[in-house]
């Protein structure tokens, strides 16, 4: 039985998202094809994978901005595969890059870029705040593109947590942080769902990690879902053989 | 002709002339280097190379085009351009459009392309992104207006083809060594030419600062 658009849409509301055989191709081959995945509003889901499976690719669809080559997306009771996220939907996601980039001037400026792009007026207030809570306020007038690499993560994080938006998609936003500020983050962004309710997309290559902070896990491998289990039985009795490799740190192929 | 007091409308129809070219050169072509960088035009080798080639158009094959258009049984004869400072200025803007579209494409072609992505998901709108862009490559956007300047400043063949080197009404610095070379006045010329070099440093030195303030 086929459902109509209006009870679909109406269906996939209660989801932030929904993906049904959501295909991202290169060539004739697929790099992504995932056959059924629900993403519920305000939990943390993490992706894992070996390098090269698809969480990259797939955070760039979920964040509205790259193309689908087939399937149904939907994001709220937004059809993604039909027609592009209009802009005041689009700044509800706020995402941060694998590798981010400094851009010209400040960490203030660079933090304050996406709520002046939204018009946001009285910006210094909540930009001090994200500063502060990141450790970044001695920073606050050094040129971004002088940052460390784990500064400029931090900044690139700050940079998306201003924004309060309500998905937030992080791809391996801590991969280049000492401990101290790896934990500074995670309570951080524990901290900003018991304010405000944000969905959490967030890939990682630490188990633990990902163990401490997710709701639900997802494996991938090759561009597909192996495995998508609440967080403790993902780790504790996963039912796909490749998921219990993969977390005991074995290669999976 | 050796009366210094003819030096100053010489030289405000020069900074005038160059100056607008600057101006239109850049409203045109800085739009169009944007969108051609960001595209994939920048790595077509054609659109390249014909960009390029219109950085080498010899300034009086520009002149001897633009004469034919704007003489009296030309096109554009209408207009009653020939001979008068808006024939000059559409002149150098022609010269220097290939120069700001080139040096803006390559500029904005060497931003990273995940800088785009980035602004968008930040909630930069396409024409925000694009302005996000385009201020990474700042570096080669004054490079593209110091080149449109020096340029404008040094050129002689077109303006003085559709010009006319009219005292005091189409002769600038270039045009008038060319005269007092030919008159055999040495010393007039040099300064000329010295005051050319002059004018060329402090605009050079007023786009640098430009450059170089801090930035926010």
């Amino acid at each position: 039985m086929k459902d109509s658009p209006v009870s679909m849409a109406e269906a996939n509301h209660s989801a932030a998202y929904r993906l049904q055989n959501v295909e991202r191709r290169r060539g004739d081959a697929f790099r992504l094809l995932i056959d059924d995945l629900v993403i519920e509003p305000g939990e943390v889901l993490c992706l894992v994978g070996p390098t090269g499976a698809g969480k990259s690719t797939l955070l760039s669809l979920l964040s509205g901005l790259a193309p689908i080559d087939g399937g149904q997306l939907w994001f709220g009771g937004h059809p993604l595969h039909e027609r592009p996220l209009p802009l005041a939907k689009l700044r509800t996601i706020a995402a941060v890059t694998q590798r981010p980039l400094p851009m010209l001037g400040s960490t203030r400026r660079n933090v304050e870029c996406g709520l002046r792009w939204r018009g946001v007026s009285d910006r210094n207030e909540r930009i001090d705040g994200v500063l502060a809570r990141l450790r970044l306020a001695e920073i606050a007038s050094q040129s971004a593109s002088r940052l460390s690499g784990g500064q400029l993560q931090l900044v690139a994080l700050a940079r998306a947590l201003v924004l309060r938006p309500d998905v937030l998609l992080l791809d391996e936003p801590t991969a280049a942080l000492d401990p101290a500020r790896v934990a500074l983050v995670e309570s951080l962004l524990a901290d900003e769902r018991s304010a405000r309710p944000t969905t959490i997309v967030w890939a990682t290559h630490h188990l633990y990690q990902a163990r401490r902070v997710a709701d639900r896990v997802v494996l991938l491998l090759d561009g597909r879902v192996i495995e998508t289990e609440a967080t403790e039985r993902f780790f504790d009795t996963p039912s796909d053989p490749r998921t219990a490799a993969f977390v005991r740190g074995e290669m999976i192929y | 002709m050796t009366d210094f007091t003819d030096l100053w409308p010489i030289l405000g129809l020069s900074l005038q002339v160059a100056l607008s070219a600057v101006l239109l050169s850049v409203l045109v072509a800085a739009p169009l280097g944007t969108w051609l960088g960001l595209s994939a035009w920048s790595r077509s080798t054609w659109v390249r190379a014909l960009v390029y080639t219109g950085m080498a158009l010899p300034p009086v094959v520009v002149g001897l085009a633009i004469y034919l258009l704007l003489s009296a049984s030309g096109p554009l004869g209408s207009l009653g351009w020939l001979f008068t400072p808006q024939a000059m200025i559409l002149a150098q803007t022609i010269l220097d459009i290939p120069f700001v579209t080139g040096i803006t494409m390559t500029a904005v072609a060497a931003v990273p392309e995940d800088l785009h992505f980035q602004a968008r998901a930040l909630g930069a709108s396409p024409m925000q992104a694009r302005f996000a862009v385009l201020r990474e490559a700042r570096g080669g956007l004054f490079l593209a207006v110091a080149t449109a300047l020096g340029r404008s400043m040094s050129e002689v063949g077109a303006v003085w083809m559709v010009g006319g080197n009219i005292e005091g009404h189409t002769r600038v610095l270039t045009t008038a060594v060319v005269l007092e070379t030919g008159k055999g006045n040495f010393a007039f010329a040099l300064v000329l030419g010295g005051v050319l070099l002059a004018v060329a440093l402090a605009l050079n030195l007023a786009v640098l600062r430009w450059q170089d303030r801090p930035l926010p």
